[in-house]
């Protein structure tokens, strides 16, 4: 997403600016067009942002420092990795940072991207040197403060542990000086320290809201609580864009507890809302209605028709994304040395572990919301939209999320939405908006079902030669703000990312796409068009291998070229890491992986066996180059945790499936993620060492395992696995 | 609606609830005690685990009206366990947590398993965590948590 982001920004020639304009949902809403590619080239390329540092840091007079946090903290640690940033810069004392969430304002809105959300893995990429000037900024102004009091000169002062000390033995604390500094004018050039001098950066730094979350004193969005709240559950139609024809709703009324029942108007359809004083109450009720629901004219998905016709079009050239060398060479390829390869990917559901959730309250000519959201800028919008504010007048709380993985980023706010809706109705009360489980499950923006159809031709080498690939998924952003950054020649980015850019070295090759459009929101999933593309490369690249009668890791270095420098060093760094695969126990096999994606440059072996006919994964040792370690506790988290999260894709209960238009599952006991009993015993991350710029960490771990599973499997079982989710083996 | 008494970490509270109402959204909504969490409602996450009488129990499908006068202890209380101690300080110490979200019913699941098992292997670990939904899949540093915490007890 991120590249997709910058691409094309320079293109545009429009002003910066909100354009209202309706749309067919009911006729009631109005949407939001907001330029991203004015605001990203605004971000990166306008006149320098002034970051004032009291938006950042406030040096408070008990001795702690307060660094406010542009980012939601869903878990990938930004939390305590951004404050590392600006803390050492600052030489203040890591044991006085207190770290909060920024409200919705332009100053916190992503330094690249021009908006205020988390994606793309940019947390830290993005913001690095934002917070790095940040603190030095801050010290600068504590230095300037001493000096001032001291009447000496600043460069007479040094600083360490949250002190100046001055000429003759003089020393004070910033708190002591906070007042004074403050004073002090922003200083516009501040020189910062060389890599050897961090004390915080590239430490492995605990995280700071680990206490909280292992006492229950942490509290996500779910857990708000405001004088006077009433909990709102909406009930949706069965099938995505359906209409409420008509609704009883006496029994539900019945009961104790329940304020009010009303239809309210979806992002595509309605629905009716059920509002009470507690969640078990509006539940209830809501499960009483007796709702008469307008179908006509919506298309019913139906998993087993959509992938006849996703095989059909997959077998006719798509829009193109990449067209490199001779369209004719593979026909001159012995039928012998070529392969044809047919996969699909199901859609997926995000499903984080904290229900989707939204709190507003509307006052009139103000309103205030608290949501863990993924995407502030536009949730704000969009509130205030419903509620016929500006934007300011919405008071915007970032609260913690409980998990997201791109489902809290969604460009039509659909949830906020819903919540804005009916705190319209109930002035001054806020209104806390709960999706249950089986409404996230149902409730659509899945990760995008994909049929990949592949013909490989092999060169008398061994290597690719020529190689045809077309991918068909829908577009995770046609008809929205995003596209004209994201959509190429027709090809949605997102659906080739991580094939039409792959780093090896392959002479003649064509990959082409088709979007076609379905009736079933989608979404990015963690690491979005990479998950279903990796997998794809990985594997065909490791048969490839096994063809070749090659080691998968020494083919692999063999067919990248010499620029994936990060995807060289990653391979050399698990070759090196991984000699347990020369010493496996019967039944046990090896799978490798590689991919880069967001920057960052990925390697994965994994042991695995078969148990109750499913993959076993004792061990997975993961390679990484992100440029320079921030944190590599965190890093580590986010590997081990992320790999998790990867495989989703490979169990048995992975897949959203439609019948009839409707959603087949409901819950976890039907659509079943990773549990421990399916993660991997043991996880050892291994980190290149490098003072490059830093990259994401929260995105790149998720492709590379399903694939190095498969790699596996097919050691232990002779056969490829193309079908996802894995059926037992 | 009907009134209960509870015996929640070794207090008694008085609440007014309807029967059905599942003892997750008693201890969230009346009691305001939050570290217990929602996830799915049907016993198939683990986030809402708390202690009936020192069992895991998954409180979001055991109605007030079932719950008498059983010892609940929650993700509140279960510090004042020297299990429930040392077990928090594993999950601190192993940087364990991630969005967190999870981690209330990880912890109540995992100072169940130290009680009944000194030293828990892999597989035990498996069988007694196993309901316990991670979507961060923090599983890695659970299993080392949970091997560190029976080592402190040990």
């Amino acid at each position: 997403m991120q590249a997709a982001l910058k691409c094309e920004t320079d293109r545009i020639n429009r002003r910066s600016f909100l354009r209202v304009s309706s749309v067919a949902a009911g006729g009631l809403f109005v949407s939001l067009y907001l330029d991203l590619p004015v605001l990203a080239r605004e971000a990166t390329q306008g006149p320098p942002k002034v970051y004032p540092p009291d938006a950042f840091v406030h040096v408070r007079s008990d001795g702690k420092i307060l660094i406010t946090v542009n980012r939601l903290e869903f878990g990938q640690g930004v939390q305590t990795s951004l404050p590392m940033i600006l803390a050492d810069e600052m030489d203040a004392n890591w044991s006085q940072i207190v770290s909060e969430l920024a409200p919705a304002a332009d100053v916190y809105k992503d330094p690249v991207f021009g908006i205020q959300m988390v994606g793309g893995s940019g947390s830290i990429a993005h913001s690095f040197t934002q917070y790095r000037e940040l603190g030095a900024k801050t010290r600068a102004m504590l230095i300037a403060a001493a000096a001032e009091r001291w009447k000496v000169s600043p460069d007479q002062c040094r600083t360490e542990n949250s002190v100046v000390y001055g000429p003759g033995g003089k020393s004070a604390r910033y708190a002591e000086l906070a007042e004074r500094a403050a004073r002090q004018p922003v200083p516009e050039k501040v020189s910062l320290k060389n890599p050897s001098e961090f004390r915080l950066i590239g430490k492995k730094v605990p995280r700071l809201d680990s206490a909280a979350k292992c006492d229950g004193s942490q509290k996500f969005g779910l857990d708000l609580d405001l004088p006077g709240m009433k909990i709102a559950v909406v009930a949706h139609p069965p099938v995505f864009g359906g209409r409420v024809k008509s609704f009883d709703d006496k029994e539900a009324r019945r009961l104790e507890g329940v304020k009010d029942i009303f239809e309210i108007p979806l992002v595509n359809g309605s629905g009716v809302a059920v509002v009470a004083d507690r969640f078990w109450a509006a539940k209830q009720a809501r499960d009483l209605l007796q709702i008469d629901w307008d179908l006509s004219g919506l298309e019913l998905p139906d998993t087993s028709q959509l992938w006849t016709r996703y095989k059909e079009l997959a077998r006719t050239p798509g829009n193109v994304a990449v067209a490199r060398g001779d369209d004719k060479a593979m026909s001159r390829i012995p039928v012998a040395r070529r392969i044809v390869a047919e996969y699909d990917f199901p859609y997926l559901a995000h499903t984080p572990m904290e229900p989707l959730n939204a709190t507003v309250r509307f006052e009139g000519n103000k309103a205030e919301a608290w949501v863990p959201s993924q995407f502030q800028t536009m949730d704000q919008m969009t509130i205030a939209q419903v509620l016929g504010l500006k934007p300011e007048q919405v008071t915007f709380h970032t609260e913690y999320a409980g998990g997201g993985f791109g489902r809290r980023a969604v460009i039509d706010s659909h949830v906020p939405r819903e919540a804005a809706t009916i705190a319209k109705r109930l002035r001054g009360t806020p209104i806390k908006l709960v999706w249950t489980r089986e409404d996230d499950v149902r409730g659509g923006y899945y990760r995008p079902m994909h049929a990949h159809r592949v013909e490989i031709g092999i060169g008398g080498d061994g290597m690719p030669a020529a190689w045809r690939h077309v991918v068909v998924g829908q577009s995770l952003v046609a008809g929205t703000p995003f596209a004209v950054m994201m959509i190429k020649n027709g090809v949605d980015q997102t659906t080739v990312e991580g094939t039409s850019d792959t780093s090896y070295e392959i002479p003649n090759f064509h990959v082409s796409a088709h979007n076609p459009t379905v009736n079933v929101p989608v979404l990015w999933w963690r690491s979005v068009g990479h998950t279903h593309n990796a997998f794809v490369m990985e594997t065909l690249i490791d048969e490839l291998a096994a063809r070749a009668k090659m080691d998968p890791i020494a083919y692999r270095r063999k067919l990248l070229k010499p620029e994936a420098k990060k995807l060289i060093a990653v391979l050399d760094l698990l070759d090196q890491q991984s000699a347990w695969r020369n010493s496996l126990p019967k039944g046990h096999a090896a799978g490798i992986a590689c991919h880069e994606c967001f920057g960052t440059g990925v390697a994965c072996a994994v042991d695995v066996s078969i148990e109750n006919s499913r993959p076993k994964i004792h061990r997975a040792t993961i390679a990484v180059d992100c440029g320079l370690a921030v944190n590599p506790l965190t890093i580590e988290s986010q590997f081990q945790g992320g790999i998790g999260f990867g495989l989703t894709q490979l169990m048995a209960g992975g897949a959203i499936t439609f019948k009839d238009g409707r959603v087949v599952q409901r819950n976890f006991d039907g659509y079943t993620p990773p549990y421990i009993v399916d993660a991997p015993v043991t996880v050892d991350v291994h980190v290149v060492p490098s003072n490059e710029a830093p990259t994401g960490c929260g995105e790149p771990p998720v492709p590379v395992i399903s694939p190095a599973v498969v790699n596996a499997l097919a050691k232990l079982t002779g056969k490829r696995y193309r079908s996802l989710p894995l059926a037992n083996v | 609606m009907a009134t209960y008494q509870l015996n929640v970490n070794g207090q008694t509270k008085k609440v007014d609830a309807d029967p059905s109402t599942p003892l997750l959204w008693v201890l969230r909504e009346e009691l305001k005690m939050t570290g217990t969490k929602y996830g799915c409602g049907i016993s198939a996450c683990g986030a809402c685990t708390v202690h009936l009488n020192g069992v895991a129990t998954r409180s979001c499908i055991v109605p007030v009206s079932l719950i008498g006068n059983q010892k609940i202890t929650t993700i509140e209380g279960i510090g004042s366990d020297p299990i429930g101690r040392a077990v928090q300080s594993a999950w601190v110490e192993k940087d364990v947590v991630q969005c967190g979200y999870c981690q209330s019913g990880q912890i109540m699941s995992a100072v169940a398993l130290l009680k009944a098992t000194t030293k828990p292997t892999d597989t035990n670990i498996e069988e007694s965590m196993g309901g316990n939904l991670c979507r961060c899949a923090t599983y890695v540093r659970i299993r080392e948590a949970i091997k560190r915490a029976a080592e402190q007890l040990a």
